[in-house]
Formats: C-alpha cells, structure tokens, sequence
C-alpha cells in the first residue's frame, strides 16, 4: 500500500513533466540567487575584517555558496531527466542516478537548514570576535608608525563615521587608551608630565575622543576634549548632553548591522528549500509514474504515482533487512576468508 | 538612382528582419537605461538641493525621463513592424505609417543631440549655482537654532565628510564666517569679548574648521583649531601639513563628481544616437525590399533595398521644393481669400 498514491493519466504526466521542468529552472536561478546573497555577505564580513578576532563566522556565507552551486547542479539534472521522462527510449538511463539525486538533495537542503541556523547561533561567538578586535583597534590606534598597524587609525576612523558608532562598547573605552602618540606629545610640558605620571602605566590618557565619534546631528560644534569637565565648555553638561557624540558603540553597531543582513537571507533561503522540496516530490511523483507507464501493455493508459511503494513503516523494515543482509554477507565471507587462511597454515 | 542600394534574397531579408528585431530590443533597453539614469540624477540632485540653495535646475534629467520615454516607445514601434514585415498579410498594415515613422525618428535623433550638448553643458551651470548654494551654507552653519535652516550643519558636515572636501574653494573659507553660534560663546569671558570686538561686523572669528574637515588618513589626531599658530600645537608646521584636513574644496569636489555623471550620461546618449540611425537604416532597407519585390505573390523572388530612393543631392532638392510648395500654397490659399 504506496505512500499518497495518484492517479496519472498520459494527460497529467505531461503536464507534470513540463510544469516539473519550468520549476526546475526556477530552482537553479534560485539557486544563482542563493550563490549571490552568499558571495555578498562574504564581501561584507571581509569588509570589516580588520576588526575581527576571528573568521569563524565565515563558515555561514561558505556553506552558502557551496550548496547553491551544488544545488544549480541538481536542479539542472533534474530539467535535463524532465526533457527526457515522456520518451520511453531515453528515460531508463536517467533510473540509476534517481536514487543517489534524492540523497543528494536531502544533504543540501540539510546544510542549508544548518546555515540559518548557524547564522543565528554564532551571533555570540560573532561578538566576542569584535569585541577582541575593537579592543585591539582601540588600543593600536595611535601606532600609525609601526608596520602591519599603521592603518588602525584610518580604519577605526572610518568604522565610527559609517556605522555612527565610538568605541567598543561607549565612548568611554576612549578614556582608558592612550590613542594620541607619543610622537605628538610636548613631554617638555608641565600638564603633559602630569598626567603621565598620574597613571601606574605612565600612559597619556585624556577625557577625550577621536573626531571620528562627533555627531554631525549635534546642533552644537563638537566637542571632543574634555567631556566630563563641565567647566571647561560654555553651556554644557556632560550627563545630559546626548547629541554631541554617537551614544552606540561600534561592537553593537556592527552585530546589528550583520544580524539585520542574515535576517534578510534567512527567508531567502528557506524559500529556495522549499522549492528544492518541491522539485524533488514531483519528481519522484513523475518516476513512479513514468516507469508504471512503461511497465504497462500499453504506454499511454493511467499510472500511479506515488511517494513510496510501501508504507513508512514497512519501508523502514526494508531498508534494515536491505542493510541486515549486507552486514550478513560481509560477515560470512570474512568468516569464509579466515577458514581458508587456517587450511593453508595448516596444510603448510 | 538608389542611394546605396543592396541586393536582397529571402534568406537575406529573412536574416536582416531578425536582426532588425534584435537590434531594436536592445535600444529599447537603452532606453530604459536612459529613463532610470534620468530618474537617477533628478534623486541625486534632490539629495543635495540644499547646498545649491533649493533653486537648482531639473530641467536635464525631466528631459532625460521624456526622452527614455519616447525611446522606448519608438523602439518598440520599430520592433513591432520588423516582427510583422516578413509576414505578407500583417505587413501591408504597417506601410502608410512607415514614412511618418521615420521622419518622427530623424526629428527624435536631432532631439537626443540637443539633451546631448544640454548635458555637457549643464555642468557650467551647476558649478556657478553651487558656489553661491556653498558660500551660504557656510553662512548659515551656525544656525540650528533658526526654522529652515536648523539641517543646514548637518548636510554641510555630511557632505563633507562624503565627499572628502572643507569649505567652498578650501579650508580658509571657514575662517571668514562665524560658525560658532553665540548660543555656545560665553560673552562674559574676555577673550571671547576681545575676538568679537577686533572685527567691524562683531562676529566671533577664527582660525579653525569644523570636525567633519578631518581627514581620518592623517596619521596624527586631527587639530581641528589654530591651524595657523604653529606654536599652539606641538611638531606642527601649517605650511607643510597635508594630511590633517581635506585640502579639496567642496565646490571642486560637487562639481567633479556631477561632471562625471553628466558625462557618462551624454556618452550614453551619443551611442543612443548611432544605434537609433543603425535601427533607421535597417528598417528602411527591409521596407524598401519589401515593397521593391517584383512578384509579391512569390516570396523567394529578389528585391533590392535601399536608404533614399534617389541620390542625395536629389532628395534634397525635392525636399527644399515641397516645403517651397507649401509655404506658396499658404500664400496663394490667403491671396484667394483676400481677393473673394
């Protein structure tokens, strides 16, 4: 008793199998769809590379590419078994591969599955990657000098004025730093040398920021040293004032601009595994009902088309007795292998 | 005599016919290229009104939307006659509109030449009308305060920023106004009382530039006040410092940067025109060779095409004495009415 039998008369088999093959291509130019969201989120990710610890949040935009490339692959096999399913002659050659196709698509669908679920899991491994590399642009920030550093400072500049955003968490991860260099510091200077020396670590450290993290919504010019000394500008308070700088930091700005942009894939792809679904349903309706047709006198009459020649239960069954019986086989040739070895050593 | 006439058999006609169509779909395309180019500029000028002072000319990219319009139109006129040419009983249809057609697309080609030259030439405009729409914005940065012009510091800090530039023609621009508002100057402190009252017009001046001037590429955090008192800042060189603020003025930079896409957008239009005169040219070859065919119940039957039916010293003398013929007719019509 077949798994959701159909009838199939010559009617419905070819509308299937034209139907079947306009889906198929729709799945392959999903599927290019898919390979160019995964190519996107790539570029961005590599983008803002300078400021991750880490790359193992990669592994999401990876997998995407690979199975939407994998996945045009499939769908185009199964237009080209569509083309051929209505003509007795060259469909048997397409039966063999039928099998190892299903098992094909269940992997990818699982491993697109696995990336929407990725996405959202390593949203907290992605944050502790930036949190690391934002300390370290932070703290790199005044070695324009020194190779393989010279660019932090540009960088971490151009990060706060695009994703309006200071520091790692606030604006006061810039207190603690020393971001202005040496270079351009007076030490001859009586308030240079006391501030250094107010410090265990003798570090310049100011209540100031960089200009990167001015606000250009501020009605005021801004105002970048200085920020806790309510003294020290006319008609301000640093505990209200909440224009003058960017209130967010650059370690929430970038988790939010990353989650907003899986989010807009997440659908995306769970719309071409559904479509993947699809294609492959019907295609198993369109085997079981083409090769019933063959099987008949004539050609032409009804078929059916079914999921699975048997219930689940008893397809289940089938396939542990199918793997019992291999087991069983191997068994009894290794058995058969050592009987022979033992007459040769004691013949010998 | 034909004007480059050419022999034509079916498979020839058959061959031209096709590619007529294919070329008439692909300038229907660049006609909507055109049109959302057209749209493209206009949202770009929008964007940036404000530092033109809100009184920019749109009138360019309304003639390019009209002019992406009427390609797509004509093109799909065009694509339309060559799909139904080959076939004997639609074609006949289509002939009485063939001539008003092409003289439609030659006036259409001289129009598309005209956007051309206007395209090249807005550029001069816009850069007069962006000097004052700067100068103003400067002026009115300090102003946040005042209804109508309270975005005026933010767009003027964005497009610097954007656009890597500080000031009108430079940097100094910014020395020449009052950009601080008194809201933020304390006028009981002496300094600020001396700075205001060493001036004619009162006005709080400086040696300074806003932050969005900065040039994140300096190497060292960017002194943004007493750019000309070498002594205010330590290992500091006005003369020789480059890298601290954007030396571009934003005039230069707006202009650079609508110049570039002015041009490309007139590039555009002059393929336009070479495709559109190639889509003529066929389709005048197809038509004549159609009608030009000696036995039209047989269709493999030769035929000649051609672009003018006579030379073209010829086609222009016949030209010159219709439109002669027809400013008399007005006078002898007029004569006749004033006689009876």
């Amino acid at each position: 008793m077949a798994l959701l039998k159909m009838k199939f008369p010559l009617q419905r088999r070819v509308r299937l199998a034209q139907g079947l093959w306009l889906l198929s291509w729709l799945a392959v130019l999903s599927g290019a769809f898919i390979f160019c969201l995964g190519v996107y989120l790539k570029t961005e990710l590599l983008r803002r590379a300078e400021v991750m610890d880490n790359a193992e949040i990669h592994v999401v935009p990876n997998i995407l590419m690979l199975v939407s490339l994998a996945s045009i692959g499939t769908n185009w096999f199964a237009g080209r078994v569509c083309q051929d399913s209505l003509d007795t002659t060259r469909f048997p050659r397409w039966k063999r591969f039928l099998m190892g196709w299903f098992a094909v698509v269940a992997l990818l669908c699982s491993l697109l599955v696995t990336a929407v679920v990725l996405s959202y899991a390593l949203q907290g491994r992605l944050e502790e990657s930036l949190k690391v590399g934002l300390r370290n642009g932070i703290r790199f920030y005044r070695d324009t000098d020194v190779p393989g550093r010279c660019f932090q400072k540009e960088t971490i500049d151009r990060l706060q004025i695009q994703l309006r955003c200071c520091g790692n968490t606030n604006y006061r991860d810039w207190f603690e730093v020393q971001w202005i260099s040496n270079r351009y510091l007076n030490f001859t200077s009586k308030e240079v040398k006391d501030r250094v020396r107010s410090n265990v670590d003798g570090r310049y450290l100011v209540d100031g920021v960089p200009f990167s993290c001015c606000n250009p919504e501020s009605p005021r010019p801004c105002l970048q040293y200085h920020l806790l000394d309510n003294n020290a500008h006319y008609n301000y308070e640093y505990q209200t004032e909440s224009l003058n700088l960017y209130s967010r930091g650059c370690r929430q700005a970038l988790v939010d601009y990353y989650m907003e942009l899986m989010n807009t894939i997440g659908p995306g792809v769970l719309s071409v595994i559904l479509t993947q679904i699809t294609v492959a349903v019907s295609l198993r309706y369109l085997q079981t009902a083409v090769e019933g047709a063959m099987a008949l006198d004539n050609p032409e009459d009804d078929s059916d088309g079914y999921l699975l020649e048997k219930n689940l239960k008893e397809t289940i069954q089938d396939i542990k007795t199918y793997f019992l019986i291999l087991y069983m086989r191997n068994k009894i040739n290794l058995e058969s292998d050592d009987a022979d070895a033992a007459e040769k050593a004691t013949a010998s | 005599m034909a004007f480059m006439p050419v022999k034509f058999d079916l498979p020839k006609r058959v061959k031209l016919a096709q590619g007529l169509w294919l070329l008439y779909w692909i300038s229907m395309m660049v006609g909507i290229l055109i049109f959302s180019l057209g749209i493209f500029f206009k949202i770009e000028l929008r964007k940036r009104s404000e530092m033109m002072d809100n009184n920019e000319s749109h009138f360019v990219p309304n003639l390019l939307i009209l002019m992406g319009m009427v390609a797509c139109g004509v093109n799909a006129f065009g694509g339309k006659v060559t799909h139904d040419s080959l076939d004997p009983t639609k074609f006949p249809k289509w002939k009485p509109m063939l001539k008003p057609y092409l003289t439609f697309c030659c006036g259409f080609n001289i129009l598309l030449l005209i956007t051309a030259l206007l395209c090249f030439l807005m550029q001069f405009a816009l850069y007069l009308t962006l000097a004052d729409g700067l100068k103003n914005g400067i002026k009115f940065y300090k102003d946040t305060d005042t209804p109508g012009r309270c975005f005026m510091k933010r767009t003027l800090d964005m497009t610097q920023i954007e656009f890597r530039c500080c000031g009108n023609n430079n940097y100094r621009d910014w020395f020449e106004v009052q950009w601080i508002s008194n809201r933020y100057l304390d006028m009981s402190n002496v300094e600020v009382r001396d700075r205001v009252m060493s001036n004619v017009e009162g006005k709080y001046l400086m040696d300074s530039v806003p932050f969005s001037c900065c040039n994140p590429g300096s190497p060292r955090p960017c002194i943004q006040h007493h750019l000309t008192n070498n002594s205010a800042h330590y290992d500091y060189d006005h003369r020789i410092e480059e890298l601290n603020i954007w030396t571009r003025g934003c005039r230069e930079a707006l202009v650079a940067y609508y110049g570039g896409l002015m041009n490309s957008i007139g590039g555009l239009i002059l393929l336009t025109i070479i495709l559109e005169s190639v889509d003529m040219a066929g389709l005048k070859y197809l038509t004549t060779s159609l009608e030009s065919m000696s036995d039209p119940e047989n269709p493999e039957c030769e035929s000649e095409g051609w672009l003018l039916e006579k030379g073209v010293k010829e086609t222009m003398s016949d030209l010159f004495a219709k439109l002669k013929t027809m400013g008399k007719t007005n006078q002898v019509e007029e004569g006749a009415q004033a006689a009876t």
